[in-house]
């Protein structure tokens, strides 16, 4: 019977095919644009947590200069309080774990005809572990480097691309604002960091160097930050309440008076991040789902349209034998169908967009199939729920007023 | 012999913004398993509401309507359709047969409802069909076919979930008078070999001839009941 029920549905619309397009193509769209805005939603979320996780796992950063918002700050702005004693300390009272000094400038780099200006980074030995990034070529710092605060490089991708034409850059003599340095490796290839800085763009010097020869003013004995990765992420709070306790003691500060470092949970940060885009997600499927809604109401609007064309034609039915359960069932199915076939195109449409788009203009897409299966059902559910005042009109008509409607 | 149809006072009103209409008031009437009854009168006396009524297409405003011996009054819609689908056929003046579907599916189309199988829906349809006579029109379009051959697939419509009734409301009202003789020959044949029990409604006196018993309804009340070739006409 349902078979026979879906073949009828299906002539019904055949013999509609224009009204049945028009009417289908309301959902395809509003389908579509569920599929793809919650794609671009999640794509973005996957970037920025990709992003955030590539800074390294279960990091902390202090920040020198008071960070009351909690966010991450360079450090350049204040004045810098953090020194290598505190690092020291810090190494102290975790040996295990890894913890580096940052401290930044920018600098004017010349090799023969080339020069180039970028960023460089102060950093010790555990720097590169931290940030889990790998020397391509060459070596890294050793601890005599940091010590004796040689004039040593490493160099980032675009760099070596900027300052080098072709020939190798390991054992070659860059000047770095003016003060010759050794290029003593090359970065792997890293892509753009959080905040959308090239991250390949950048150079990296031991910490004790930069602070002797590189950044002015206070730098010379601060750092800006420092980096600490715990355990585990289970460990990071209380790491972050231990280096606390530990900074507060060491930088002398009274019971009630307020920290001039902050300390940043980068896991915490990865979270916020992954709820905030998690929100963007949803608000796009919903601002989509909007239209998906309208077709819905398209739907209804043409099936209330169809059973008062139909009308005669459900009083024969009626009057053959067909109950009012089998005239529900009827125009119940063909709303069903046309959403579903609505659906699935739009389906595929939204997904095929979504890919498209993620090629052509860079924007991160991620196709999943909870957003398609949502849809999916959503789109049954939206034939289910307009067509069922159409198909209950239908089927309480009384026989003899739906054999009489002219 | 036993009644198929039993009528007690059955009273119909249509309310109306002009207000209550009485079209029938107070019909008792019984007809028994293998009758073949006519009904006549005047426009308006309330002929098609009574078949409406029979066909349980309809519901009485007053008075009991026993189909088979149940009182369709007190039975659920469902009921009712499982009655039409099953004990009732139906013809109608304008043959109401669906446009778009092939004489084949509209023949089929009841046995649809009763939940029989594809292949035997077919098979049905196509027998009834030449019984007919239109056994080589089954895939064919109602819209191609004349009015005479459209009334003669309504009839196997109604004919194909083998019903104890068949109701006919002016089957012959729109044909001319020579297709109408045939179509009466077919109703005639049905009734006498089949057994089936037959209620028409025509104003022609020539058709109504084909049947055992006339019934004359006037006003909405009985002025005749008898055997046709007895009835001499109504006083006014
Ligand atoms: N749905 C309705 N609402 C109001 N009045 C109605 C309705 N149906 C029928 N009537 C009225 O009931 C009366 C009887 O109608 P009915 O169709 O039964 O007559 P009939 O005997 O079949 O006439 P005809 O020979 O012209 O077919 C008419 O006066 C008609 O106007
Ligand atoms: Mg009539």
């Amino acid at each position: 019977m349902i078979a026979t029920l879906l073949g009828e549905a299906w002539q019904a619309m055949l013999a509609n095919r224009l009204r049945t397009f028009l009417t289908a193509l309301g959902i395809t769209i509003g389908v579509a644009a569920v599929v793809l805005m919650v794609a671009i939603g999640q794509g973005t979320q996957q970037k920025v947590i990709g992003t955030i996780n590539s800074m390294g796992a279960n990091l902390l950063i202090v920040n020198s200069a008071s960070a009351r918002s909690g966010g991450v700050r360079s450090g350049m702005g204040g004045m810098p309080t953090l020194t290598l004693g505190d690092v020291a300390a810090i190494h102290e009272l975790a040996p295990t774990l890894y913890a580096s000094p940052i401290s930044t400038g920018f600098v004017q780099l010349v090799y023969g005809p080339n020069n180039w200006n970028t960023s460089a980074l102060g950093v010790n030995t555990e720097y590169l572990e931290l940030r889990d990034w790998r020397v391509e070529r060459g070596r890294s710092f050793s601890e005599s480097d940091i010590s004796s605060a040689t004039r040593v490089v490493i160099l980032g991708q675009k760099v070596v691309e900027n300052l080098f034409d072709s020939e190798d850059p390991i054992g070659q003599v860059i000047r770095v604002k003016g003060q010759p340095f050794t290029v003593i490796g090359v970065l792997s290839q890293k892509g753009q960091s959080m905040d959308g800085r090239d991250q390949d763009d950048s150079i990296i010097v031991p910490v004790t160097t930069a602070q002797r020869q590189l950044l002015g003013g206070p730098f010379r004995t601060a750092v800006g930050m420092i980096m600490v990765q715990a355990e585990s992420s289970a460990s990071l709070n209380s790491l972050e309440r231990q280096i606390t306790e530990l900074l507060r003691q060491r930088h002398h500060i009274r019971e009630k008076a307020e920290n001039d470092f902050g300390v940043t949970n980068m896991t915490s940060v990865a979270e916020t991040a992954s709820e905030v885009t998690g929100m963007l997600s949803l608000l796009l499927g919903a601002i989509a789902s909007i239209s998906l809604f309208v077709g819905g109401i398209g739907i209804m609007n043409i099936m209330l349209v169809s059973v008062t064309e139909r009308t005669r034609e459900i009083g024969i039915r009626m009057a053959i034998g067909a109950d009012r359960r089998t005239i529900l069932t009827q125009f119940l199915l063909e709303s069903i169908i046309i959403t579903v076939t609505g659906g699935v195109i739009g389906i595929l449409l939204g997904a095929g967009l979504a890919t498209a788009i993620g090629k052509l203009a860079e924007i991160p897409v991620h196709v999943t199939a909870q957003p398609i299966l949502l849809a999916f059902g959503v789109s049954v559910a939206v034939g289910v729920f307009f067509g069922l005042y159409p198909a209950r009109k239908a089927s309480r008509l009384r026989p003899i007023e739906a054999l009489r409607f002219q | 012999m036993s009644a198929v149809i039993q009528l007690d006072a059955l009273s119909k009103d249509y309310f109306t913004d002009a207000g209550a209409v009485s079209v029938l008031k107070g019909v008792s009437l019984t007809i028994s398993r293998g009758e073949f009854v006519a009904i006549m009168g005047p426009s308006g006396s309330g002929k098609s509401t009574l078949m409406n009524i029979l066909g349980c297409l309809d519901i009485p405003s007053g008075g009991a309507y026993r189909l088979d011996g149940t009182d369709i009054g007190t039975l659920p819609e469902s009921e009712l359709a499982r009655l039409r689908g099953q004990v009732i056929g139906f013809v109608f003046q304008g043959f109401n047969l669906l446009p778009r579907m092939s004489l084949g599916n509209n023949v089929a189309l009841p046995l649809v409802y009763q939940h029989v199988g594809k292949s035997e829906r077919l098979t049905r349809a196509a027998d009834m069909l030449s019984r007919v006579g239109l056994g080589h029109l089954v895939d064919s379009l109602p819209t191609r076919i004349s009015g005479g051959q459209q009334q003669r697939v309504a009839i196997a419509r109604a004919l194909v979930t083998r019903p104890s009734l068949i109701l006919a409301d002016e089957p012959t009202g729109n044909l001319d008078s020579h297709t109408g003789r045939e179509i009466m020959e077919l109703f005639q044949r049905i009734n006498r070999e089949q057994g089936i029990t037959l209620v028409l409604v025509t104003h022609d006196m020539s058709v109504a001839r084909y049947a055992q018993r006339l019934v004359y309804l006037k006003d909405g009340v009985l002025a005749y009941d008898g055997p046709v070739a007895e009835f001499q006409g109504v006083t006014a």
